[in-house]
């Protein structure tokens, strides 16, 4: 098999799944070019993630990579949120094949974008090198 | 129910070349190089053969060299084409957009190596125009090497008209036919094709054989050293079992060819007329001039792999030119050669089909795939924009 068991369960039973009407920060990263967008819809309260949800276009690894980070921050500090990587994404989903490691790399940057722009949207102050520019060259063409 | 319908990536060996191939195992197990009359017993089974695949594709036997399939029949075809054409100070050679990366990448070394390399458009039917070949082609002009029929969408090329304004400029042509034999009516003498790869695989025969077509008077050198099999042009001891199950495959697709050419392109015609319903979906290549059991879409908004993993689920083996399949970051090259922009590519389907299929089948992909383009379009940021008008639809 090309994925672990539980990456075939986080493809074909995705959490978190849809759009948010009433989002407090919305991250998009990706681009159609390279084969992958997530959009990750984030609601805070007092600090704390209290709701998630994404919407991925893209291959099997991509929607599974999604759905991981989504339960990974549900319920979790924002700051934790931030914390999350994609090495600790790919680990909890049993590893990725190699040249699907990127999605995983989507995954956390959709996080961090949802960050941002609730911090952007609420007037929180942050540092910015926090939000540096990510380092899949192909995203970011 | 479980649906194969990735016959043109292979397909499942026909029991006539099983049953040659376990008896040719049994009673011929010599090797055809050794003089006692075991060796010579398999020397003779392996003459019939040749003989016999000689036959259904219109070739003398002597023209005939078994190699280990496609990849090897091209690279060789091209590597000797290009080396005789060099010893006169011909090296240009022509090809086309879409070939199989046997090709493609052989003459990206050839192109390291010094040669000249002009690659055909192919329109947005993906077919080559031979009024292009026949600007393109010089007097330095070593080879021309375009495929019979593509392996992705199907088209089939004019290799007629190709083949005469080669003979007539002087320019060995070779033909990647692998998807085409045992489809549809060679002829390689009547049609001047000088050399013909093919693969066995691809008509319900084994693994690991094919075969390097080289018609008389055009020179072949060979890519590795070693004995004396195929009249040195390829050595190695002959797979004799793979050779001989070949010939059974390939006799029983020549035997059926019209009867299950057409049954299969009425299953064919039936999957694009329905999934041409989906909502911004596009057929690739032309309708027409394809393969009987050839059917390539792309839908709008969504992504090959997850289509094919969610077919798989429901009981469909299908392939796709997604970048995601083949483990590079870019769609297919055929797509992006119909002009296809790149996120379109992303979100192609193949299905190949065999006489083993059924109209019930065909009927339960087009729901599948329909539910399934569906569901997926439903959780895609790129049809959200496509739907909302923030992006334009593109089919």
């Amino acid at each position: 098999m090309l994925y672990s068991e539980k990456v075939m369960d986080h493809f074909q039973n995705p959490r978190n799944l849809g759009k948010m009407e009433d989002a407090d920060g919305i991250g998009e990263v990706g681009n159609a070019k390279c084969g992958d967008i997530m959009k990750m819809y984030i609601k805070v309260k007092d600090g704390v993630i209290s709701d998630v949800k994404f919407n991925t276009f893209g291959c099997g690894s991509a929607i599974a990579t999604s759905s991981m980070a989504t339960e990974m921050i549900k319920g979790k500090p924002v700051e934790e949120a931030l914390k999350l990587s994609n090495q600790a994404v790919v680990e909890a989903l049993d590893g990725l094949p190699t040249h699907k490691i990127h999605c995983s790399v989507l995954a956390e940057e959709a996080v961090r974008a949802a960050v941002k722009d609730y911090y952007d949207k609420n007037n929180i102050s942050y540092d910015p090198a926090l939000f540096a520019e990510g380092d899949c060259p192909h995203c970011h063409a | 129910m479980y649906i194969y319908a990735d016959n043109a990536a292979t397909t499942k060996i026909h029991p006539a070349a099983l049953e040659a191939m376990t008896k040719c195992m049994e009673e011929a197990y010599g090797n055809p190089s050794s003089l006692h009359s075991v060796g010579q017993k398999a020397a003779e089974v392996m003459q019939k053969a040749r003989e016999e695949i000689a036959g259904l594709i219109g070739a003398d036997f002597r023209e005939i060299y078994f190699t280990s399939g496609g990849t090897e029949a091209d690279n060789q075809a091209i590597r000797s084409a290009a080396d005789f054409g060099a010893r006169k100070g011909k090296k240009h050679i022509i090809s086309s957009a879409i070939e199989h990366h046997a090709v493609l990448h052989t003459l990206e070394r050839l192109e390291k190596e010094g040669f000249e390399i002009t690659l055909l458009p192919v329109g947005e039917k993906g077919i080559v125009n031979p009024e292009d070949l026949r600007q393109a082609i010089r007097e330095d002009t070593a080879l021309v090497t375009i495929m019979y029929a593509n392996n992705e969408i199907g088209t089939m090329q004019p290799v007629d008209e190709i083949a005469a304004i080669c003979r007539e400029k002087k320019a060995i042509f070779h033909t990647d036919a692998v998807q085409a034999v045992g489809h549809v009516p060679i002829h390689v003498h009547e049609q001047n094709i000088d050399m013909l790869s093919l693969s066995a695989h691809k008509f319900h025969g084994p693994r690991g054989i094919g075969v390097l077509y080289v018609r008389k008077g055009v020179p072949l050198f060979n890519l590795m050293e070693g004995g004396a099999q195929e009249r040195g042009r390829r050595p190695g001891t002959e797979n004799l079992p793979a050779i001989v199950g070949m010939a059974a495959a390939l006799r029983e697709a020549v035997a059926h060819m019209n009867a299950s050419g057409k049954k299969v392109s009425v299953l064919r015609d039936m999957l694009i007329e329905g999934l041409s319903k989906i909502p911004h979906a596009r057929l690739n290549g032309d309708a027409r001039k394809r393969l009987p059991g050839n059917v390539n879409f792309c839908f709008e908004g969504i992504e090959g792999e997850s289509l094919l993993l969610l077919l798989d689920h429901r009981g469909i083996a299908a392939s796709s030119g997604s970048a995601c399949t083949s483990g590079s970051l870019d769609p297919s090259h055929v797509l992006l050669a119909l002009g296809l922009p790149h996120e379109v590519a992303h979100g192609s389907l193949r299905l190949s089909l065999s006489e083993e299929n059924t109209e019930e089948e065909m009927k339960h992909i087009i729901d599948s795939v329909r539910e399934v383009v569906e569901y997926l379009r439903n959780m895609s940021p790129v049809w959200e924009d496509l739907e909302k008008g923030e992006k334009e639809h593109v089919i």
